[in-house]
């Protein structure tokens, strides 16, 4: 980091915990898409998971918080056992974003970011508002705070998602391709954001498909197939001496 | 001239007109009103719940919401007001009195829930899934999600829909003139079909029907209103801003894009 500016300074750190997943397999009703699945997240780093389509990686991240209920194996957050917790209660800890954006229409760029602290964390009314301008601004949409989502570009979009997503404080955040969708020139900056998450000490888990992005910032690289871990470790191993056939396949088809 | 002369003496006779007026404005239009309005705020109540139910997982709550909606919606309705007007009368007798106001009012509401019901379940469903994985995602319980956001958003997109259903209402409030109303509870198509016996002139039902389009056109044009507002999407359009103003906005608060690392 050659350029440090004032702003970095501003940002708090955060306190990611660790993140296990034992043997966990998922299915659609009958059909198995994730199989025994077993991944240590340490706290305070990025996991990047790529992967060809339909390979499991949005599903394995929505086993993680519950959006999908595992059907057998273990989530254990900062070691306890997740399976065990009530899902909403789960949810708090864990931020989560998505390829779409899923911003609520009707609502302001902060009422999406506060209303969450709002309703779900019972802040007041004016203090929930308070923190999600400074949430917003740390995104660098302080200006945009009063737009509907219909007013921003993908980007803006995205920022204000993720800024929603971290003012619940959560220990780990969800990536689920989260910058598939927008524009090429948007990429760059939704990525920085990430990584910056990343430098000051969020744990993250980060289903992409930006190559670039995990070897740069992945403290560990996954590569998924058939709802199956092929190969993990550090990313370049991964993107330098890929062993499995399947991996060395799938960089030749994406790089 | 003789058909014209009839023409005019059978629907538009002014002096049967204004005498029935008074009576259609303070009695007839009064009881449509007091009836549509009660039947529309019970339907949507009725309605919101039917709705509600008929998304549910729960096989338990999902049938009983189905058959309810098909019987409503699948009988005449004048059948409905007659079996429930009639059927319930004595029942109705022990807790509102002898007048089958109420029992009308019950009848119109539940039919009208019926429909009212699947236009809120079409809303709500055409919400993309994603919001509601959004507000789970924040730790926010499937009530509270739908409360607080799924069904708003649906909602806002079936007003026109809605509106629709408030004007059927309206035309329909004139059955329960079946069930055979006190004088002073007759509602706008009673009043005109009695005077028009006594004139002997369709005159004043045509004045009823006056009387209808004054509520009933009106509400049309709220939806056309709606429409517009809701379903066109933006009210103000914007200039349209260059990506690359954000990339320099992103660079502002991102001290990583100019490093030395990308």
């Amino acid at each position: 980091m050659s350029s440090t500016t004032s702003t970095s300074a501003d940002q708090p750190t955060f306190r990611g915990s660790s993140l296990q997943l034992k043997n966990l397999c998922m299915a659609y009703g009958d059909i198995p898409v994730i199989r025994d699945v077993s991944l240590e997240i340490a706290p305070g780093t990025t996991t990047c998971i790529i992967g060809p389509s339909g390979s499991g990686k949005s599903t394995l991240l929505r086993g993680i918080n519950r959006l999908h209920e595992p059907s057998s194996g273990g989530v254990l957050l900062d070691g306890e056992d997740a399976l065990r917790v009530r899902p909403d209660v789960l949810r708090r800890r864990i931020g989560m974003v998505f390829q779409h954006f899923n911003l609520f229409p009707d609502h302001t760029a902060l009422e999406n970011v506060a209303l969450a602290l709002w309703k779900v964390k019972g802040m007041p009314k004016s203090e929930a508002t308070e923190r999600a301008r400074r949430r917003l601004t740390e995104v660098g949409l302080g200006e945009r705070a009063d737009h509907r989502p219909r007013d921003l570009s993908g980007g803006q979009q995205q920022r204000v998602a993720i800024a929603r997503a971290l003012a619940m404080e959560p220990e780990v955040m969800l990536f689920d391709e989260a910058t598939s969708a927008l524009d090429p020139e948007l990429v760059k900056g939704v990525l920085t954001l990430m990584a910056g998450l990343c430098e000051r000490g969020m744990t993250m888990a980060v289903v992409t498909h930006e190559m670039g992005f995990a070897r740069r910032v992945a403290d560990q690289v996954v590569f998924m197939d058939e709802g199956e871990i092929v190969e993990a470790g550090r990313p370049e191993d991964l993107f330098d001496n890929p062993r499995s056939a399947r991996l060395q396949r799938f960089l030749s088809e994406v790089l | 001239m003789d058909f014209l002369d009839n023409l005019v003496k059978t629907f538009f006779d002014v002096d049967s007109m204004l005498t029935v007026a008074p009576q259609l404005l303070t009695v007839g239009l009064v009881n449509t009103l007091v009836i549509s309005a009660a039947s529309t705020v019970i339907g949507l109540v009725l309605g919101m719940v039917v709705a509600v139910m008929g998304i549910s997982t729960s096989r338990w709550l999902r049938i009983p919401a189905r058959i309810y909606t098909d019987l409503f919606r699948g009988l005449p309705a004048i059948l409905t007001i007659l079996l429930i007007g009639q059927g319930f009368a004595k029942f109705s007798q022990s807790i509102f009195g002898p007048s089958p106001y109420p029992l009308g009012i019950i009848a119109l509401s539940l039919i009208a829930s019926a429909y009212i019901g699947e236009i809120f379940r079409a809303g709500i469903q055409s919400v993309d899934k994603g919001q509601l994985e959004a507000c789970r995602a924040l730790g926010m319980n499937y009530g509270r999600a739908m409360v607080l956001v799924v069904i708003p958003q649906g909602v806002r997109r079936v007003l026109p829909a809605l509106v629709n259903q408030f004007i059927a209402i309206i035309k329909d409030s004139s059955l329960v003139y079946f069930l055979g109303l006190l004088v002073s509870e007759r509602e706008l198509f009673r009043v005109g079909q009695d005077a028009a016996v006594n004139t002997g002139n369709l005159s004043p039902l045509v004045l009823a029907g006056i009387f209808y389009l004054i509520v009933t056109v009106p509400l049309t044009h709220l939806v056309n209103y709606f429409d517009q507002r809701f379903r066109t999407g933006r009210r103000r359009p914007t200039a349209p801003t260059s990506g690359l103003k954000e990339v320099t906005e992103l660079d502002a608060v991102s001290p990583l894009t100019t490093g030395s690392n990308t």
